[in-house]
């Protein structure tokens, strides 16, 4: 064990280090902190540890049995199932004989699934469970290139006889048995390997058109990963907690490149559905969440506060208030009065500190959000209780950091600078374009769509609308092809009042209009468990969401909402023409099931306008009501037609701020 | 389903089987055989001895006429404590649980077998009474790892949603490791996904540990897709006997289901 007085080390940039792939920082930490905790999981009830050496000893015997299988040099091995241990070591494995590991989303169907395997030539699969076995051989054979399939949980599997088919400790103990044989093969294969190998294949979502496989090298991976270590000062001490898909290039970077770099153990949780009591456990002190987790932690804080004895609520609210006052600017070292300082102790003490110790939070040191606009109330409540939240902006090509925001410059409507050695430009028709060491290689096999997304000087399209703002941050305003104008030429980018109407709580979903029309006019989704809150508080007598969408108290309530973000939108020279000055509510929630939203909750714009054309119309007339019919597809899967008759209001537009 | 289950010798045989209540009767002269490994499903409208069939099985109830053999054995006086002893384990069609204990106490009784401290020891929790427990906690955690229900270790049962609780009912039942597992409507006002999860941990029961499984069940479409056999009942008589699909196309089993006049 290593002793507690040890300091933790700090992680540096310099060269000199001479590991340029992942492998071969196996090969180090397995020296240098060979009894260090690398990965934990927690099995049967209890975490167990496997420290760096044993680590390394499973990737060897790993790479050995993905030898005898046929692995070489140049072939890509999939990896799909849930954060494991032994599935992220299947990565360094591969990488260590020179393979090229595709991490595959585990949630995706089968036929989902094929499209990727054959793109990729999946010569070999590494899987987590039954589930995903099932999956492969449903669609084995449209995948001519798959010969062996290795599972992890040997649940369900005793009877299967299918080809190819083993578990991992069968290959394990086909790995061991072949080093002893050739004791030289595993450190030789590490050796070989360089900076400039692939390292990586992540596919991208795909929401535009078929996914690609986004590929990057070593050499992009560990510059990003170390210089985001060292602007943010990770040590080899961190916790982390393995919970998102590994097939996104997020996990990637924090869960395994960065402990790779640094040496700190990732912990994989018992299950998803345990994610919130092992991270009770861990108590990691580095963290990454969509806004969404955030948003659903603090609603699980305030019902359970809702429930509490009366003592206690009266405590949090005076608390929590106290927080929102001067929590920000304490935890910004801004100057902050005696007393409020000595209340926001007792705070800590009474209130803050207990909070983030249901929330697993008491350790954290450092936790990011990205991949949508996350609400400034949100934002401010972690931020009072002295958790260092920031966000960043990145994707796939970028090996995650394009911007993040620097420590004592965080704000709630930026995605901060451009990350250690990246540049940023905005081009001429408002996207945002990046290029850095952490670019990526190409898309596999695809130098046409390689060449579109990235030009010859290296900058890389990111499809996204921004501006830099006046203190140098980036600002992302809406995805590039969704941006128009208004009649009068101004500027037009329906996210914005959108995601600025969805941060109250009784609006769900908004889709705005305004491209090449004269003003901006939107469709509103009310929460139907906020609104219907509120209506039972105040005494409203509702039969169903319908009739409560079309509740004149309900558009007064919406109305206000409107009217506080066209004020806001005012203040702002660039966006103030997207105030939205009329609106109506619509009769039913969009559904996926329906078309009008994708299976991440996205809005498909082009799809509503056209679904609901005569209702955009009458938004754009003079008429105080637009009647519309839609067909609808029940839960049980038939479907039906649904008409309303929807009132259209006026909302009040604020006049642009000089 | 796998093909590669090897379904054995008869285990327990039910033989001209008669109850009654009073002036009720409950069964009427009926034989049914279980074979090892198999997944045997009794089905029948309501009223029509199902669960009446199963308790005699589990020794609850003592039939007037007939004799169940158990493993080569003649029951005599059976009682359902001497059934548990000889690894028959069941759920209910109302779930009976305990409450306000939580998810792994509950598992934790159906190991009660396998306690043998003191009444002293257990209260110290000293000696016999630590060693028990840590080696019946590791068994009971792999229940709760099988059932896939970590998250609600050690939430109280009474929280729980109905089709949870059924699946912790059914973990308490493992937890006895039985080899005779005997369920009573598993999956009565469950929704789909539900019922679709209870169908794939009673055929990996089956198949993991080998447990022979005698199930009562409404839902057709489950009856025919997961069990070896199918004996169906009406009116305290069995009208039917067979493999699922031979049962589906017997002209009493329609008559009785679809109420075709008598």
């Amino acid at each position: 064990m290593a002793s507690p007085f040890d300091l933790p080390q700090q992680i540096t940039t310099q060269a000199g280090t001479a590991a340029d792939t992942f492998p071969q920082l196996l090969c180090r930490h397995a020296q240098e902190r060979a009894e260090r905790p690398a990965m934990r999981e927690k099995d049967l009830g209890i975490w167990q540890t496997w420290n760096w050496r044993q680590v390394a000893d499973e990737v060897r015997a790993m790479a050995c049995g993905l030898n005898v299988r046929g692995v070489s040099r140049g072939d890509r091995v999939a990896i799909i199932g849930d954060n494991r241990p032994r599935l992220y070591w299947a990565m360094l494995a591969a990488q260590s004989i020179g393979a090229l590991p595709v991490p595959l989303y585990q949630d995706a169907v089968a036929d989902e699934m094929v499209f990727s395997l054959r793109d990729a030539g999946i010569s070999v699969a590494v899987v987590e469970d039954q589930e995903q076995v099932d999956k492969l051989l449903e669609i084995r054979e449209q995948l001519p290139a798959l010969h062996t399939i290795v599972y992890d949980d040997t649940r369900g599997l005793r009877h299967y006889d299918a080809t190819g088919l083993l578990s991992m400790d069968a290959l394990l103990g086909e790995g061991r048995v072949f080093h002893e044989q050739h004791p030289a093969f595993f450190q030789l294969s590490v050796e070989a390997g360089q900076g400039h190998d692939l390292a990586i294949m992540l596919y991208t979502s795909g929401t535009t058109g078929q996914p690609k496989g986004v590929v990057h090298t070593f050499d992009s991976m560990i510059h990003t990963a170390r210089a985001a270590a060292a602007m943010e000062g990770l040590t080899d001490r961190e916790e982390v907690l393995a919970y998102l898909p590994m097939a996104w290039v997020g996990d990637n970077l924090f869960s395994f490149s960065q402990s790779m770099v640094c040496g700190f153990c990732v912990s994989c949780p018992e299950s998803s559905t345990t994610v919130m009591t092992d991270m009770r456990e861990i108590g990691p002190t580095y963290y990454f969440a969509p806004p969404r987790v955030f948003e659903n932690l603090l609603t699980q804080v305030t019902i359970r506060m809702e429930d509490a004895g009366r003592i206690k609520r009266a405590l949090f609210r005076y608390f929590m208030a106290h927080a929102r006052k001067v929590g920000v600017r304490i935890v910004d070292k801004e100057p902050v009065g005696f007393w409020d300082r000595l209340g926001y102790r007792l705070g800590d003490w009474l209130v803050y500190g207990p909070v983030k110790n249901v929330l697993g939070f008491s350790r954290i040191r450092l936790a990011y959000t990205a991949g949508e606009a996350i609400g400034p109330e949100l934002f401010a409540f972690y931020r009072a209780l002295n958790i260092n939240i920031k966000q960043l902006y990145g994707s796939t090509e970028a090996y995650v950091m394009v911007c993040v925001q620097p420590n004592g410059e965080v704000r709630a409507d930026t995605v901060g600078k451009p990350a250690p050695g990246v540049e940023v430009r905005i081009d001429d028709k408002g996207e945002v374009l990046f290029r850095g060491p952490g670019v990526f290689h190409s898309y596999w096999q695809r130098a046409d769509a390689t060449a579109e997304t990235r030009n010859a000087e290296g900058w890389v399209h990111t499809g996204d609308a921004g501006f830099i703002d006046d203190a140098g941050h980036l600002r992302i305003i809406d995805r590039a092809k969704d941006v128009g104008r208004l009649t009068d030429g101004t500027l037009f980018a329906p996210k914005y009042p959108e995601n600025k109407l969805k941060f109250f709580p009784f609006i769900k979903e908004v889709v705005a209009f305004g491209d090449g029309r004269e003003h901006a006019a939107a469709f509103i989704n009310i929460d139907i468990e906020a609104v219907g809150n509120w209506a039972e508080r105040r005494g409203l007598a509702y039969s169903g969401y319908t009739d409560l969408a079309a509740q004149d108290a309900v558009y007064e309530l919406v109305r206000d909402c409107v009217e506080q973000v066209n004020e806001s939108l005012s203040a702002d020279s660039r966006l103030s023409g997207s105030q939205i000055s009329r609106f109506l509510v619509l009769h039913k929630e969009l559904d996926a099931d329906d078309g009008e939203l994708t299976r991440t909750r996205k809005v498909r714009r082009r799809f509503i306008a056209e679904r609901y054309a005569p209702l955009v119309d009458a938004l754009y007339s003079d008429a105080s009501r637009g009647v519309i019919e839609t067909e609808v597809r029940f839960e049980d899967g038939r479907s039906g037609r649904l008409s309303a008759d929807l009132k259209i209001e006026t909302a009040r537009t604020y006049p642009r701020a000089a | 389903m796998n093909p590669n289950r090897r379904i054995g010798d008869v285990v327990l045989e039910a033989s001209h089987i008669s109850l009654r209540f009073g002036g009720v009767k409950a069964l009427t002269d009926i034989s049914l055989d279980v074979r090892e490994h198999e997944v045997l499903a009794i089905i029948g409208p309501n009223g029509a001895g199902k669960s009446s069939m199963l308790n005699v099985i589990n020794g609850v109830y003592h039939p007037q006429e007939g004799e169940v053999r158990y493993r080569g054995q003649v029951r005599q006086r059976m009682s359902a404590h001497l059934a548990a002893r000889q690894g028959i384990a069941r759920t209910f069609q109302n779930i009976a649980l305990f409450k306000g204990m939580s998810v792994l106490d509950n598992i934790m009784t159906g190991r009660q077998h396998k306690l043998h401290a003191s009444l002293l020891e257990r209260a110290l929790w000293w000696g016999r009474a630590e060693r028990e427990e840590l080696r019946e906690r590791c068994r009971v955690e792999e229940i709760i790892d099988f059932l896939e229900i970590q998250h609600i270790r050690k939430t109280p049962v009474g929280r729980l949603p109905y089709g949870l609780q059924k699946r912790v009912e059914l973990g308490r039942a493992l937890a006895m490791e039985p080899t005779l597992l005997l369920l009573d409507e598993p999956m009565a006002g469950m929704n789909v996904e539900e019922k679709q999860d209870m169908c794939r941990f009673i055929l990996d029961v089956n198949d993991e540990f080998g447990t022979t499984i005698v199930l009562i069940e409404h839902d057709m479409g489950v009856v025919m897709d997961i069990s070896d056999r199918v004996v169906v009942l009406d009116y305290g008589k069995k009208i039917g006997d067979g493999a699922p699909d031979e049962v589906k196309h017997n002209p009493d089993v329609i008559a009785a289901y679809l109420g075709t006049a008598h």
